[in-house]
């Protein structure tokens, strides 16, 4: 029997096969999870082929995270499930102003726009599915994504700013979602060759010596481990954490050289 | 298959998950400017190819493909 066996999750962010969402989908699956797909935009039709590859019965729906509507008709879009166990928020999106060269060159309503889809929208999605999560039997599970923020990184810019923000929004979200026993986490993980990374070109430039730094080495194109690390997350096993922020990247935030 | 049955179905499936004309579907042509589709369309159509030959396409071979003759080669070099 799975641990996630006769578990509800929804799963955000899954675009394609690279995705870090799309590895934890697989191993949820796996584990005996029931899960359903959201997705975006122009995304939402490539989600949906990617979740015919999870399998024929994953159901894929509408949500763009910054749209109060689609928030609003979340909990029904889910129905006929009357809880929710757990969610991944593998949300982000920042403008090319906001990415890349400098910290100067990014005006205010680029860095608001990176901001609100990539830290505000945790908030918003927790928010928008607290009457289901409140009903889950063993308690519920938030688990977004993060990228260390504790330090400055190569072109991360204000994408790092909006993680740093996540970083604090998972503690207060975890403090008011506590007495609900709705625990929200964060897995802050190694670089990964995502399409969403392709767009931060300067990954390139440390993704490859990361492995070479972390104790446990690290393989920029598999997103096994992080997948596995989110699951471990969404299940029973980790009943008492809450507000923290769990390193999945081979053990490299521990070194300093 | 031969690679003239294989490029006829590589076409097929490009005019009609990327909604371009079909003359415009030829190994010359690049993703960006001929066809002028963005980096999106280009996921999804992979993923379409992936499912029409019954292949497996990882990121990491898509490095550098930027026109309709490289993206062939890759599909044809797995069958």
């Amino acid at each position: 029997m799975g641990i996630l066996e006769g578990k509800k999750i929804l799963i955000t962010g899954v675009l394609n096969t690279s995705s870090i969402a799309y590895a934890a989908s697989e191993v949820a699956i796996a584990e005996g999870a029931e899960i359903v797909l959201s997705g975006f935009g122009r995304g939402l039709s490539i989600t949906q082929r990617a979740a015919r590859k999870l399998g024929e019965s994953v159901k894929v729906i509408e949500l763009d995270v910054t749209d109060e509507s689609h928030l609003n008709s979340l909990v029904d879009q889910l129905q006929p499930w009357k809880h929710l166990d757990g969610v991944l928020h593998s949300i982000g999106y920042a403008p090319p102003s906001c990415i890349g060269g400098d910290i100067f060159q990014a005006n205010f309503l680029d860095v608001a726009t990176a901001i609100e889809v990539s830290t505000f929208s945790l908030k918003s999605l927790t928010q928008a599915l607290l009457p289901l999560l409140k009903e889950a039997p063993t308690g519920a599970s938030v688990v977004g994504l993060d990228f260390d923020a504790q330090v400055a990184w190569p072109g991360y810019n204000w994408m790092g700013v909006a993680k740093a923000g996540l970083e604090s929004l998972t503690r207060y979200l975890a403090r008011d979602c506590g007495p609900m026993n709705i625990r929200v986490n964060l897995i802050s993980a190694g670089p990964i060759r995502t399409i969403a990374a392709k767009s931060v070109e300067s990954f390139s430039s440390f993704q490859d010596d990361w492995g070479q730094k972390a104790p446990l080495g690290w393989n920029p194109t598999d997103a096994t481990g992080v997948g596995r690390s989110i699951v471990a997350l969404l299940s029973d096993y980790m009943p008492q954490t809450t507000g923290e922020i769990i390193h999945v990247d081979g053990g490299f935030h521990a070194l300093g050289a | 298959m031969d690679r003239e049955e294989a490029f006829s179905r590589f076409k097929d499936c490009t005019v009609k998950v990327l909604h371009v004309e079909p003359e415009k579907v030829v190994p010359e042509a690049t993703f960006a400017e001929d066809l002028e589709i963005d980096s999106l369309d280009l996921v999804e159509l992979v993923m379409a190819l992936e499912d029409e030959f019954s292949i497996s396409v990882p990121e990491s071979d898509l490095e550098g493909v930027d026109t309709v003759g490289k993206a062939f080669d890759l599909v044809y070099g797995k069958l």
